[in-house]
C-alpha cells in the first residue's frame, strides 16, 4: 500500500494572545500587542510535540507541508523530509494563507490534514475544504470552542497513527468561533461556522456506544423518530442547527439549514435559516392552540444548547414558547464527550438562564432519555 | 515474578482449532465390538427412531487421538490468565478465590448424576440445600423469598424488570407506567434489560459527587414511573448516601425499586436491600458468593423479593412439604412463569452455599470489610502512579469495593491510553484490568477491584507493574503503546470484536464467514494475523 499522504498546516500565530491575556489572536494589531507583551508562539511547539510522536512510530508517511513556519520547519525539525507547498511569506501569517494551503492539499488530494491552531484556524479549514478531506486538529489556540480538536498534541498524534492503519470511519464535528472583539469586551457571542470530518476512533473517543447501539447514525435515527412522533398537528416547531436536527429533518423528508434555525409545521418547512424576527413573527401568528416547541441539541465537546450557534432562538423566543416546551436531544456519545457530562445555557438573560439550570431530560434515543445537569 | 519488570512470557502455542486437528478415522478409544448375541437380541435400534429424528448425515465431529485432545486443551489452558494463575483485580467482576473443595463437592456423583426430571421424593437432599440457602439469602438481604432460576447476572436483572412489569400489569397500570429509571454508573443491564422487557429507560447522569443526586431523580419521576433499577455502590465504588430517599420518592410515585447487587461484595453483613426499602434484589452467586466466573463455571443469579411479589416469581420454588421434607411449589408465576428451565444452576448454588456455611455470619462481614480495606489501600497507593487521577475530587470519602481511575492525564501528556496500559499489564504477569462499561463517561477509564482474597504482597505486585508501565509511558511511549509483547496473543483492537464479520462462536459460523469478509473486515483480520 502507498504511504499515507499527510497534509500539515500550522497557524504559527495561534495561541499567542492567550498567554498575555488578550483572548484570541485574530488581527495584526492583536499580534503586535501580544509580541510587545512578550508572547511566544504556542502552536509550533505543540505541533512539534505531535510530529515527534508520529515520526517516532517509524511508519511510512509522505508529509506535505505548507511552506516555512506554517509546517515545513516543524516537519523538518521532527525528522521528516516534507514536500513543500508554496513559498515562505514575509511577515505574519494571515487566514488566507491557511485557506490557500488547505485548498491546494485538497486538490492533490492528501489523505488527511493535520493542523494546529484555534477556532479561527478551524474556520479557515471549513471555508477552504469543508468536509472534503478528513482532518486532525492539534489544540493550540486561545479560544477552543470547536469540537474538532484532539484533547492534546499526543492525542492528535495517536489519531494520525491509528488513521494510517486503515479501517477508520469519520464523523462531522462542530467548528465554532466567537467574536473576538466582543470576547475581549467580556461578552461571549459564539457562532457555528460548519463541520469538519474527523476520524472516528472508538477507543480514542470517550463515550462510544451507549446502550449497545452500534453507531452515532443509529442513535440519531432513533432520536429523530422519537422527536417526529412527538410533534403535534398545527404545532410550530423551531428546529435549531446541527447534525442531530438534520436527522430530524431527514425523518420528516424536508430540507434543513445545517447551521441555521428552521421552522416546521405539520411536516412542512415554513422558513429556512430563520432569524429572531422571523421566528417571533411566526410565533405571533400561530393559529392553533398547540403550543410551539423548540428542539435543540448541545454543541459537541462543550455542551451549550442555547447561546452558542443558535442565538436566533433568543431569550425572547424561549420565553414566548415556554421552557416546558423545549426538547433537548443528543446522542449518548455527545453527552459523554462533555466535561462531567455538563450542559450549558447562555441566553443573555440571567433570569431565564437560572430557570433553565438544574436537571433536565435529554432525549438520547427512541426509547431512552438521560437526566443531565445544566449549568449557567 | 517481581512485577517490576516485564519478564513474564506466556505460552504461545499457535494452536489450531480442534476441528482443524481432525483426521478422518482417527480414534482416541476404540470400543470393543458388540457380542453377536446381544446385537441379535437388540436388533436395529436406529430403525425405531421416527424419520424426523433420524440424521441423514453423520454429525461433523472432530476425529482426534486422545493424547492430542489432552494436549489441545492443556495448551489452551496454558494460554489463559485468571485468578488461579495470577493477581487479578478485574473491576466490576469481583474476582476472588473459589475454594477447590467446593469443586470436589459439586462434581460428586451425588449431585452430578441428579436428573432435573427425577421425582421430588428422591432428590430431597438437593431440595433441602436449596431451601436452606433460600433462607440464608433472605437473612443476608432482608427479602422474603428467592429464586435461583436465572443463569447469569443480566438474566437476574431481567427477572427484576419482568417482576416490575408483572406487578403493574396485575394492577392494570402497565400501559401508563412504562418508564424505568436507572443511573449512568449502574451496570448497563439495569438499562438494557428493562428495555428488552418493553420499558422506556431514563438514565440519571452523575452530579458533582460522582453519583446521581436527588434532584436528578425528581426530574425523572412522574406518574409514568414503573420502577427504579440500580446498583449501589455503582461501578465507581461510590456509595450513594441518598439511597433511602431515592427509594421513598419512587414508592411515593407508585413505582417499585430493584437493587442490583452484583456489586454486593462490600455490603455483606452491613447493608440489607430489604432494610433500605427495596422491593426486590439480585446477587450474582458467581461473583460475591465465590462460585467461579465465566468459562470456569456456570453463572447463577439469586433474585429475592418481598412477600407481596412472591406470586410473580418464576415457577417452581422450593417449599416445605406437608408432613416433613421438601417439594417443588408451582403456585406462582403470575405474569412470568419461567425465566429458564428447572430451578437453577445447582452446582453454583451448592458452591455458594458451601462458601457461606464455611464463613458464617462473622466471616461474611469480614469479607466485606477486607474487600473495602484492600480497595482503599490500592486507592491510596494508586496516587503514587504518575498520570493517574481519581475522578470527582469533590468526593474524597473512602470508596467501597472498587475504584474507577482515569489515565486521562497520562494520555494527554504521552499519548498512551488506558487501553495501552491494560494491554501492557499482561507482560508483567498480572491479569489485565477492566476499563469501563459503556458509555465511557470517565476519560481513559481503568477500574480495579481487589476483593478480599489478595494479600498486601499481591497488591504491591500490581502496583509495581502499573508504576513500571507509567514510567515507560513517560520515557518510551511507543513501546508502551505496543503491548502486549509476551502474551499468548498480540493486541486485539476494539474494532475487531465490534465487527460481526470478525468473529464466530461456532465452527459452522467460522466456515460460513471465512473468506467472505468485506474489504474493511479483511483489513482488520490481516492486521491481527500478522503478529501471531
Amino acid at each position: 500500500m502507498a504511504p499515507l499522504r499527510l497534509g500539515l498546516i500550522i497557524n504559527p500565530i495561534a495561541g499567542m494572545g492567550g498567554a498575555v491575556g488578550l483572548k484570541g489572536s485574530d488581527t495584526a494589531e492583536i499580534i503586535a500587542r501580544a509580541r510587545e507583551l512578550g508572547a511566544e508562539p504556542q502552536s509550533p511547539r505543540r505541533a512539534g510535540e505531535a510530529l515527534a510522536a508520529i515520526y517516532a512510530a517509524g511508519l511510512p508517511l509522505n508529509v506535505i507541508a505548507a511552506a516555512g513556519d506554517m509546517g515545513e520547519h516543524e516537519a523538518r525539525e521532527a525528522g521528516f523530509s516534507p514536500q513543500v507547498l508554496g513559498t515562505e511569506l514575509e511577515g505574519d501569517t494571515v487566514a488566507e494563507d491557511s485557506v490557500r494551503a488547505a485548498q491546494a492539499m485538497a486538490e492533490m488530494p492528501v489523505d488527511l490534514i493535520l493542523f494546529a491552531g484555534g477556532d479561527g484556524t478551524a474556520r479557515d479549514l471549513v471555508r477552504a475544504i469543508g468536509g472534503k478531506v478528513p482532518v486532525v486538529g492539534i489544540p493550540a489556540g486561545v479560544k477552543m470552542h470547536s469540537a474538532v480538536y484532539a484533547t492534546s498534541p499526543h492525542a492528535a498524534a495517536r489519531m494520525v497513527l491509528r488513521y494510517m492503519r486503515g479501517g477508520v470511519t469519520q464523523r462531522e464535528l462542530e467548528v465554532m468561533d466567537i467574536d473576538e472583539a466582543a470576547f475581549r469586551g467580556g461578552a461571549v457571542s459564539a457562532k457555528l461556522y460548519g463541520y469538519l470530518n474527523v476520524p472516528y476512533l472508538p477507543d480514542l473517543v470517550q463515550g462510544t456506544k451507549a446502550g449497545g447501539v452500534s453507531s452515532d447514525r443509529v442513535s440519531l435515527a432513533g432520536i429523530a423518530a422519537r422527536i417526529v412522533a412527538a410533534m403535534q398537528p398545527g404545532q410550530l416547531n423551531i428546529l435549531g442547527p446541527g447534525t442531530t436536527m438534520r436527522a430530524v429533518a431527514n425523518e420528516l423528508g424536508i430540507d434543513k439549514t445545517l447551521l441555521g434555525v428552521d421552522l416546521v409545521r405539520d411536516g412542512v418547512r415554513l422558513a429556512g435559516d430563520a432569524g429572531e424576527k422571523i421566528i417571533l413573527k411566526h410565533l405571533n401568528v400561530a393559529e392553533t392552540d398547540s403550543a410551539a416547541a423548540i428542539v435543540v441539541t448541545p454543541i459537541g465537546g462543550q455542551g451549550h444548547f442555547f447561546g452558542r450557534g443558535n442565538q436566533q432562538i433568543s431569550a425572547h423566543v424561549i420565553n414566548q414558547v415556554g421552557i416546558e416546551n423545549i426538547t433537548v436531544a443528543a446522542t449518548m456519545e455527545k453527552i459523554a464527550s462533555l466535561r462531567d457530562s455538563l450542559l450549558h445555557v447562555d441566553t443573555g438573560n440571567q433570569v431565564l438562564n437560572r430557570e433553565l439550570a438544574g436537571w433536565r431530560k435529554v432525549i438520547t434515543g427512541f426509547q431512552t432519555e438521560s437526566v443531565c445537569r445544566v449549568a449557567i | 515474578m517481581s512485577g517490576k519488570q516485564s519478564d513474564f512470557q506466556a505460552a504461545r502455542w499457535n494452536e489450531a482449532l480442534i476441528m482443524e486437528l481432525s483426521e478422518t478415522g482417527a480414534r482416541g478409544i476404540v470400543p470393543p465390538a458388540m457380542d453377536a448375541d446381544i446385537a441379535a437380541a437388540v436388533g436395529d435400534v436406529v430403525a425405531a427412531l421416527p424419520a424426523g429424528a433420524r440424521r441423514e448425515k453423520l454429525p461433523q465431529l472432530p476425529e482426534v487421538p486422545q493424547h492430542r485432545v489432552l494436549r489441545h486443551f492443556m495448551r489452551l489452558s496454558q494460554m489463559c490468565m485468571g485468578f488461579d494463575v495470577t493477581t487479578d483485580m478485574m473491576g466490576t467482576c469481583t474476582m476472588k478465590y473459589s475454594p477447590k473443595v467446593h469443586e470436589h463437592i459439586a462434581r460428586s456423583a451425588k449431585l452430578a448424576d441428579v436428573h432435573p426430571l427425577q421425582g421430588e421424593q428422591n432428590m430431597q437432599g438437593l431440595l433441602e440445600l436449596m431451601y436452606r440457602f433460600n433462607k440464608i439469602m433472605c437473612q443476608i438481604s432482608g427479602m422474603d423469598e428467592f429464586t435461583f432460576q436465572p443463569a447469569s447476572g443480566a438474566q437476574g436483572i431481567y427477572t427484576n424488570a419482568c417482576l416490575i412489569r408483572a406487578y403493574h400489569e396485575s394492577r392494570g397500570e402497565l400501559a401508563q407506567r412504562n418508564e424505568i429509571i436507572t443511573t449512568s454508573f449502574s451496570h448497563p443491564a439495569d438499562a438494557a434489560t428493562p428495555s428488552v422487557a418493553g420499558f422506556k429507560v431514563i438514565t440519571l447522569m452523575p452530579g458533582e459527587m460522582g453519583y446521581a443526586d436527588v434532584d436528578a431523580l425528581k426530574a425523572a419521576i412522574s406518574d409514568r414511573t414503573a420502577g427504579l433499577m440500580l446498583t449501589n455502590p455503582e461501578d465507581t465504588g461510590q456509595y450513594n448516601p441518598h439511597i433511602r430517599e431515592f427509594v421513598d420518592l419512587v414508592h411515593e410515585a407508585g413505582g417499585l425499586c430493584a437493587y442490583d447487587q452484583a456489586n454486593g461484595n462490600p455490603l455483606l453483613g452491613k447493608v440489607r436491600a430489604g432494610d433500605t426499602g427495596f422491593d426486590m434484589c439480585q446477587f450474582n452467586l458467581h461473583k460475591t458468593f465465590s462460585a467461579p466466573h465465566g468459562s470456569l463455571g456456570m453463572g447463577c443469579a439469586a433474585v429475592g423479593v418481598k412477600d407481596f411479589l412472591r406470586k410473580f416469581l418464576p415457577r417452581p420454588l422450593v417449599a416445605e412439604a406437608d408432613g416433613g421434607g421438601y417439594r417443588l411449589d408451582y403456585e406462582q408465576g403470575e405474569g412470568i412463569d419461567k425465566i429458564r428451565a428447572f430451578i437453577g444452576n445447582i452446582p453454583a448454588v451448592l458452591k455458594a452455599y458451601s462458601w457461606v456455611m464455611s464463613l458464617g455470619a462473622e466471616g461474611l462481614r469480614a469479607v466485606a470489610e477486607t474487600a473495602v480495606l484492600n480497595n482503599n489501600y490500592m486507592l491510596k497507593r494508586m496516587r503514587e502512579v504518575r498520570g493517574v487521577t481519581i475522578p470527582w475530587p469533590a468526593n474524597n470519602y473512602p470508596k467501597l469495593e472498587q475504584v474507577r481511575y482515569s489515565f486521562e492525564q497520562m494520555f494527554k501528556e504521552t499519548g498512551v491510553t488506558s487501553h495501552d496500559v491494560i494491554d501492557r499489564m499482561v507482560d508483567y504477569g498480572v491479569q489485565h484490568c477492566m476499563p469501563s462499561h459503556m458509555p465511557m463517561l470517565v476519560p481513559e477509564p481503568f477500574t480495579m477491584e481487589p476483593g478480599e482474597s489478595l494479600t498486601v504482597a499481591e497488591m504491591d505486585q500490581m502496583l509495581a507493574a502499573l508504576k513500571a508501565i507509567s514510567h515507560e509511558a513517560y520515557s518510551d511511549p511507543e513501546k508502551a503503546q505496543g503491548g502486549p509483547y509476551n502474551a499468548s496473543t498480540t493486541r486485539i483492537d476494539s474494532d475487531v470484536p465490534e465487527d460481526p464479520d470478525c468473529w464466530a462462536f461456532t465452527y459452522r459460523a467460522y466456515q460460513r464467514k471465512k473468506g467472505h469478509w468485506t474489504s474493511e473486515s479483511r483489513r482488520k483480520i490481516e492486521r491481527h494475523s500478522g503478529g501471531y
